[in-house]
């Protein structure tokens, strides 16, 4: 098993955000958590990087990540992409992926290359300030960071947020090709629950910082009743 | 959000105006390129701190109002170094290696706590006690008197059509630009640089993929200081400044200034911020006669203020457009 909550709770100032979550990811998995606004997705990915305050038990590989900040949680294996791309709109594309390799030694060359195959367009746009990109590009710019990050576990946050429908689509086969190639372990937050459950094996739904069901995502596909009042198609 | 790059036509434009004035000035009369060479050798110190305050601003968003009193103490380091038996050189190296574990050692022990407890206010008032401070430090120990460095260049002059410069004057133009230089190529290519520049921009991204943000903020503190004793070392054997304990205080007004014009985030603004003030402040005291040494200070107020009032994001700051 790679990364194991149990039981963890997190909160923002007076509010508590999550209860009492466990979940698991298993070694080259996508695992997606489900769920409406404010149901504490986005917090359940911060929990692990360590973003927000939080207790209870936070496993990578074995090793705690309870008391560690999202520098050391980088440095163990953790890529995380978070909400709204997570680029540095003030610095060239090239310099965005050289902080992706932050934590490791070594030469970029060869994971840019491995990076250009994913996103052949990077290449020509390396001197480009991010910030100049359209919203997909900094979201796959934002991806291919975390790609020379070489992590076993990525999450991603929402990656297909305020994207046409078919860079969104772009983003989630990529995502899958990564995992499929690299045997990059995904936890894959999203709103949009039938794109979700297409990539994942499987998935956890959550409800005011609970989970409430979870399943392989051919269980949760398939009932009828948790698709209706769940996963809302 | 995204960024516009707001320096638009008419900065470079003035700039390349200023350059051509200075030319051709200097290539008509051999005073006014004297006096633009030893403006300049003013101006490169006043860059080196106004770089020193910038990269305090993005780390810290802070204007260090200690660093020249930082930078008098480091030159007073070297000083004591020299009388020991060193020569210039080794003492001004050592007194670099001084001045970057003081300026680390104190970001961590003296304002990372201030700013833990309190905020960046509290930081500020913490910058003006250390001035008060480290000033009353230097004077107990080493006294109020004048003391005197040597310069590290032979008093060797050139003669180029009718003009004299002195290699003093030239060496400090070329170590402070040498070392912004320096430091730019750091920031460049480096690791840690590009870390540090990541910290300043976007202090929560940058620890999640990786980035130690409270040791690059120590890290901008020591090199502010280091910058900050080039400063002071380039300025003590100088006569219009000699080594006592508020040798700095001017310059550390015209610095503010130099930063400000120059946009207080860019480190080239910076330098280019404080060239500008060097030269033209050197050129109003040699060409009009009511422009006395007691109104330059004022006087750079005055050209800060203008820039600000043309352009509030100064010459090569950027403009924030924050998408809703």
């Amino acid at each position: 098993m790679l990364l194991a909550l149990a039981d963890v709770d997190a909160r923002y100032g007076p509010v508590q955000a999550l209860r009492g979550v466990s979940l698991t990811v298993d070694e080259g998995e996508i695992v997606a958590i489900l769920g409406a606004n404010g149901a504490g997705k986005t917090t359940t990915l911060r929990a692990i990087s360590g973003t927000v305050r939080r207790s209870g038990r936070i496993e990578l590989n074995g090793r705690s990540l309870a008391h560690r900040g999202p520098e050391t949680t980088a440095r163990l294996g953790v890529a995380h992409v978070p909400e709204g791309r997570g680029t540095f709109a003030e610095l060239t594309v090239w310099e965005n992926l050289r902080l992706g390799a932050h934590v490791r030694r070594g030469s970029l060359k060869d994971d840019f290359a491995r990076v250009s195959e994913y996103f052949p367009w990077l290449e020509e746009r390396r001197s480009q300030q991010a910030g100049t990109l359209s919203g997909g590009e900094q979201q796959m710019l934002a991806l291919a960071r975390a790609i020379m990050q070489r992590p076993r576990l990525m999450l991603l946050d929402e990656p297909s947020l305020g994207l046409a429908p078919l860079v969104a689509a772009e983003i989630f086969r990529i995502a899958a090709e990564l995992n499929e190639r690299e045997g990059t372990a995904v936890l894959l937050v999203e709103q949009n629950a039938r794109t979700s459950l297409a990539i994942a094996s499987r998935a956890y739904v959550l409800e005011v910082g609970e989970v409430a069901v979870s399943g392989t995502s051919d269980e949760l596909s398939q009932r009828d009743s948790i698709r209706k009042s769940y996963l809302g198609y | 959000m995204a960024l516009r790059p707001s320096t638009s036509w008419i900065v470079p434009f003035a700039l390349v105006g200023v350059v051509v004035f200075l030319v051709v000035g200097s290539v008509d009369s051999a005073l006014f390129a004297q006096q633009t060479v030893s403006g300049l050798a003013n101006g490169g110190i006043y860059a080196s701190l106004a770089v020193a305050l910038v990269v305090i601003y993005r780390a810290t968003e802070v204007i260090n109002f200690a660093q020249g009193a930082l930078a008098t103490f480091t030159t007073y380091v070297a000083w004591q170094l020299i009388t020991w038996g060193l020569s210039y050189w080794e003492a001004f190296l050592a007194t670099l290696a001084v001045a970057f574990v003081g300026g680390f050692l104190l970001e961590l022990v003296v304002i990372r706590q201030v700013e833990r407890r309190g905020n960046v206010l509290t930081v500020v008032i913490a910058a003006i006690g250390l001035l008060i401070l480290v000033e009353g430090a230097t004077g107990w120990i080493w006294g109020n008197g004048i003391k005197f460095v040597p310069s590290p260049f032979p008093a060797h002059f050139y003669h180029l059509g009718g003009a004299t410069f002195s290699l003093q004057d030239i060496g400090t133009i070329g170590i402070s630009l040498a070392s912004v230089v320096v430091l730019w190529g750091f920031f460049q290519f480096t690791k840690a640089g590009l870390g540090m520049r990541a910290a300043a921009v976007r202090p929560e991204a940058a620890r999640l993929v990786g980035v130690r943000v409270s040791w690059m903020l120590s890290l901008g503190w020591a090199l502010a200081a280091v910058l900050g004793a080039i400063a002071g070392l380039l300025a003590a054997p100088n006569p219009s400044y000699l080594l006592q304990p508020s040798m700095m205080d001017g310059v550390l007004i015209y610095a503010f200034a130099a930063a400000v014009v120059g946009g207080l985030e860019s480190a080239f603004g910076a330098v280019v911020g404080g060239l500008l003030i060097g030269v033209l402040l050197n050129l109003l005291s040699a060409y009009v006669s009511w422009v006395t040494p007691q109104l330059l200070l004022p006087v750079a107020f005055v050209i800060m203020l203008v820039v600000l009032l043309v352009k509030p994001s100064g010459l090569f700051g950027r403009t924030r457009v924050r998408k809703v």
